[in-house]
């Protein structure tokens, strides 16, 4: 269901965004011959580009009239290095691209693996992978608004966000023991089973959230500055946002109602009741208060997660399929097959059948998808990933048409790119 | 075409790409290009069948044995393959994907899809990287991830890992 718009006047009329779309913005012949132009090297270590981005921008004045990104400078061949592991230790190495949405990540290499071994998991397991997704989806959002909000000099909403966002941080570390990068999703379910108290601690905060983002709406939603730095900036038409395959936020702030827990549901998305926030604009703006909608969306999931975990105590974590998962640790002592199954899982891995699969997840920042190829043995022979943020930052050329390079900031942090995930 | 694990992937002829993506996107509604895959199949089902010792190509007592796959996996046309995962933005539930295939050996050209989705430019400029695969047609077709003057193209199977040169490493 779309929030009401705000506001029904169509933005786009007489769109400057010329066709075919280019993701690099070509200075005009006559302008560079006038002589006037000055080409700027924003970044790759300039603190408001959130990682390593460089971006090439050729200024009229002010006016950024030609724009090209580079990228790569924090390419490190993740998906070369998971060819060389055995499937179970490929998993920790999606999460450390996107280093906010970490969870989604890790869950989308878990599902690729398990569609390829035709694997079931415990109810209890999907439930808690969602429970996690959604807490992380707000994590990731809260250190968005916190950076995007102190680039334009709101520095006091860092604050507000990072105390829930460390909230967040202490509940991960209460179920897998780190605070970020938990590897806590296993191939066929969970490392290991929820711990005692962590529904107590859950509760508390779903039950603080929803006044938590009320604060931060206060705080911006009528600040004079905020709101002509982010409304009418950084247009992205729908048309356009599809065209360069944009997502996420960025998609549903142009006013596509396009949201992969929807429509593609996995997981158990089909049985929880959420809304999905799109906005008309398309403009940062837009993007802004769809996060923010989100938030809101993500605390209602994790509240109906919580009520449903709270019945399945005792239940099984992780499918029961010894020759995948892990026996349990108390077994070892006792019994030989299992001693054996465990060290053929650690040493050897376990191997998957032959095939490919597109894994297609809805992360903080939009489809995350992981293609994998499997020869039949132990290790994947080819990992690819499709990175939200690297395809976001193809539409800064149409966003940053005759923008002003005050708005450059503004524009680029609303398409909220991790360059982790970027470079990959 | 054909389906495996509940996907179905649509293998076309390389130079007819560019017809097949056309149709898929005015004719399917696949409006939604959501990736471009290159995979490298170099050396593919050599690492031979455990239990036996040995490869496809014949006896090797160096070989591990229990390293080895269950079953030699079903052998592939050519040396690279390209992947195109694609969307239809439907109505609720109403999702529905295709991967659009091609197969090429090394430095075959594969058409540019650029005009069909803009977005497949910078997937398409990945793929020229990392892999090698040749697109022709592209409007600028540059290395995206590594620097301009690097050699070679890491995802391929024959890079070697850890082989490529370190600076003020000492061993110059």
């Amino acid at each position: 269901m779309a929030v009401a718009p705000e506001t029904a006047r169509p933005v786009y009329e007489g769109t400057r965004i010329p066709t075919p779309i280019p993701t690099v913005l070509q200075v005009p012949e006559a302008l560079r011959e006038s002589g006037e132009l000055l080409e700027v090297n924003f970044g790759p270590n300039h603190p408001s580009t959130h990682g390593v981005l460089r971006l090439i921008v050729e200024l009229n004045g002010e006016e950024v009239v030609g724009l090209a990104a580079a990228i790569g400078y924090l390419h490190t061949a993740f998906e070369k290095n998971m060819e060389q592991k055995t499937w179970w230790k490929a998993i920790p190495y999606p999460s450390r691209m996107d280093y906010l949405g970490y969870q989604a990540n890790e869950l989308a290499f878990v599902l690729a693996i398990e569609k390829l071994l035709a694997l079931e998991t415990p109810r209890k397991a999907v439930w808690m992978r969602m429970l996690l997704c959604e807490l992380n989806r707000i994590q990731s959002h809260l250190v968005w608004l916190a950076t995007a909000a102190l680039e334009l000099g709101a520095i006091s909403m860092f604050w507000y966000s990072f105390r829930e966002r460390d909230t967040i941080l202490d509940l991960a570390e209460l179920v897998g023991g780190v605070r970020m990068h938990t590897r806590y999703f296993q191939a066929g379910g969970l490392a290991e089973d929820i711990p005692s108290g962590f529904f107590v601690e859950c509760r508390k905060f779903t039950d603080w959230m929803p006044s938590a983002v009320d604060q931060y709406e206060r705080l911006v939603n009528r600040q004079q500055i905020w709101l002509e730095r982010t409304k009418g900036l950084g247009l992205l038409s729908a048309d356009d946002a599809i065209a360069l395959g944009q997502s996420g936020p960025v998609l549903r702030g142009s006013g596509v109602d396009w949201d992969l827990r929807r429509h593609e549901p996995y997981l158990a998305y089909d049985e929880v009741d959420f809304d999905v926030p799109v906005r008309p604009e398309g403009d940062v703006y837009a993007r802004y208060r769809v996060r923010m909608q989100e938030m809101r969306e993500s605390t209602r999931i994790v509240a109906q997660c919580l009520d449903r975990l709270e019945g399945m105590e005792g239940e099984p974590w992780i499918a029961d399929d010894r020759k995948v998962v892990l026996p349990p640790r108390e077994e070892l002592h006792t019994s030989m097959e299992s001693l054996i199954h465990h060290f053929k899982i650690v040493t050897e891995g376990y191997r998957v059948p032959e095939g490919e699969v597109y894994v297609p997840v809805e992360s903080p920042r939009g489809e995350f998808g992981c293609y994998v190829v499997s020869d039949g043995g132990p290790k994947p022979w080819r990992v690819k990933f499709r990175a939200p943020s690297f395809v976001a930052l193809q539409a800064t050329a149409t966003c940053m048409s005759s923008a002003y390079i005050a708005d450059m900031i503004a524009i680029v942090g609303s398409l909220d790119t991790v360059m982790g995930e970027v470079d990959r | 075409m054909r389906e495996a694990h509940g996907e179905t992937t649509v293998v076309v002829e390389t130079a007819r790409v560019v017809e097949a993506a056309t149709h898929l996107r005015d004719e399917r509604g696949f409006v939604f290009l959501a990736d471009i895959s290159a995979a490298d199949y170099l050396g593919w089902g050599g690492h031979g069948v455990a239990g036996y010792i040995g490869t496809a190509a014949g006896r090797d007592l160096n070989f591990p044995a229990t390293q080895g796959l269950a079953a030699l996996p079903e052998p592939k046309p050519k040396r690279f393959s390209v992947s195109y995962h694609l969307l239809a933005l439907g109505e609720r539930s109403g999702a529905a994907r295709v991967r659009l295939q091609v197969w090429v050996e090394e430095g075959e050209p594969v058409p540019s899809v650029v005009t069909v989705w803009p977005t497949a430019d910078w997937h398409e400029r990945e793929a020229y990287d990392l892999m090698g695969i040749a697109i022709s047609g592209h409007p600028n077709l540059k290395r995206i991830l590594m620097d301009e003057d690097w050699e070679g193209h890491p995802l391929r199977k024959d890079y070697p890992i850890g082989g490529e040169p370190v600076r003020f490493s000492g061993e110059e």
